[in-house]
């Protein structure tokens, strides 16, 4: 549940930064790689857990997959979190600098 | 256990030779058709802004499976930060980083080799397709 949750939140950013591409002021590219890092990561994590459990895999208790999608969906809000630090910080379009300076 | 450590150390190692490089690159001027059919200058993406993918999926990937660790209680905030060190499962720790870890680092590496080349060809294909034959052909 936590890598179908991450794959979806990496193809609506995907979809997101293609639409606002090749302009990439709110640098949605890095939370695309974010996501589909993590992606590729669990989805090893998933191959291991299939190799080791079988098709017992894909029919966890309702309770596990809940509490999958709630670390899912954490992971999501990190990862959003540690976008909008970058945004901030680099600031593409200049507004906290604008925000920070006022015209005499 | 700790199987993000990994990728995580894969990234500080990209990212040193991403700096490296981008400091030794120069600009390369190409000319390419735009999809209204004019004609711009542009510089070519340069190699160190490639690695910079895989620089943030490693790095993205790495803190986000952090997390998942911390979340499941195997990464602690304080010494020794992971847990099976303290119950004494080091080699499951080692075996485990041996495993899934570099498979993990693996899989991110092929996906990111497999967009080189994906965009190579994108590149080779619009550059092709800018030059025009005959006279005043570009060299």
């Amino acid at each position: 549940m936590t890598l179908l949750t991450t794959v979806f939140a990496a193809i609506i950013c995907t979809i997101i930064w293609y639409r606002g591409a090749p302009k990439s002021e709110m640098k949605v590219g890095t939370l695309c790689w974010m996501y589909w890092g993590a992606s590729l990561m669990w989805l090893i994590d998933a191959i291991f857990e299939y190799s080791e459990h079988g098709a017992e895999f894909f029919a966890p208790a309702p309770a596990e997959m809940l509490n999958d999608f709630y670390l899912g969906l954490s992971v999501v809000a990190l990862g959003l979190i540690i976008w909008l630090v970058i945004l901030l910080v680099k600031d593409p379009k200049g507004v906290v600098k604008a925000a920070l300076f006022r015209k005499i | 256990m700790a199987c993000f450590l990994v990728p995580a150390a894969e990234a500080v190692i990209t990212t040193i030779a991403a700096r490296v490089m981008k400091s030794r690159e120069k600009e390369e001027v190409v000319r390419v058709t735009l999809p209204d059919g004019s004609i711009e200058e542009a510089t070519k993406l340069p190699f160190s802004a490639r690695l910079g993918w895989l620089n943030k999926m490693l790095w993205g990937g790495s803190a986000l499976l952090a997390f998942e660790h911390v979340w499941h209680g195997e990464v602690v905030p304080f010494f020794p930060f992971l847990t099976a060190v303290e119950s004494g499962e080091t080699a499951g720790i080692l075996a485990e980083m041996g495993s899934a870890g570099v498979m993990m680092a693996a899989l991110v590496t092929a996906v990111w080799v497999g967009m080189l080349v994906v965009s190579s060809v994108v590149e080779k294909r619009a550059l092709r397709a800018s030059k025009p034959t005959g006279e005043g052909a570009w060299v």
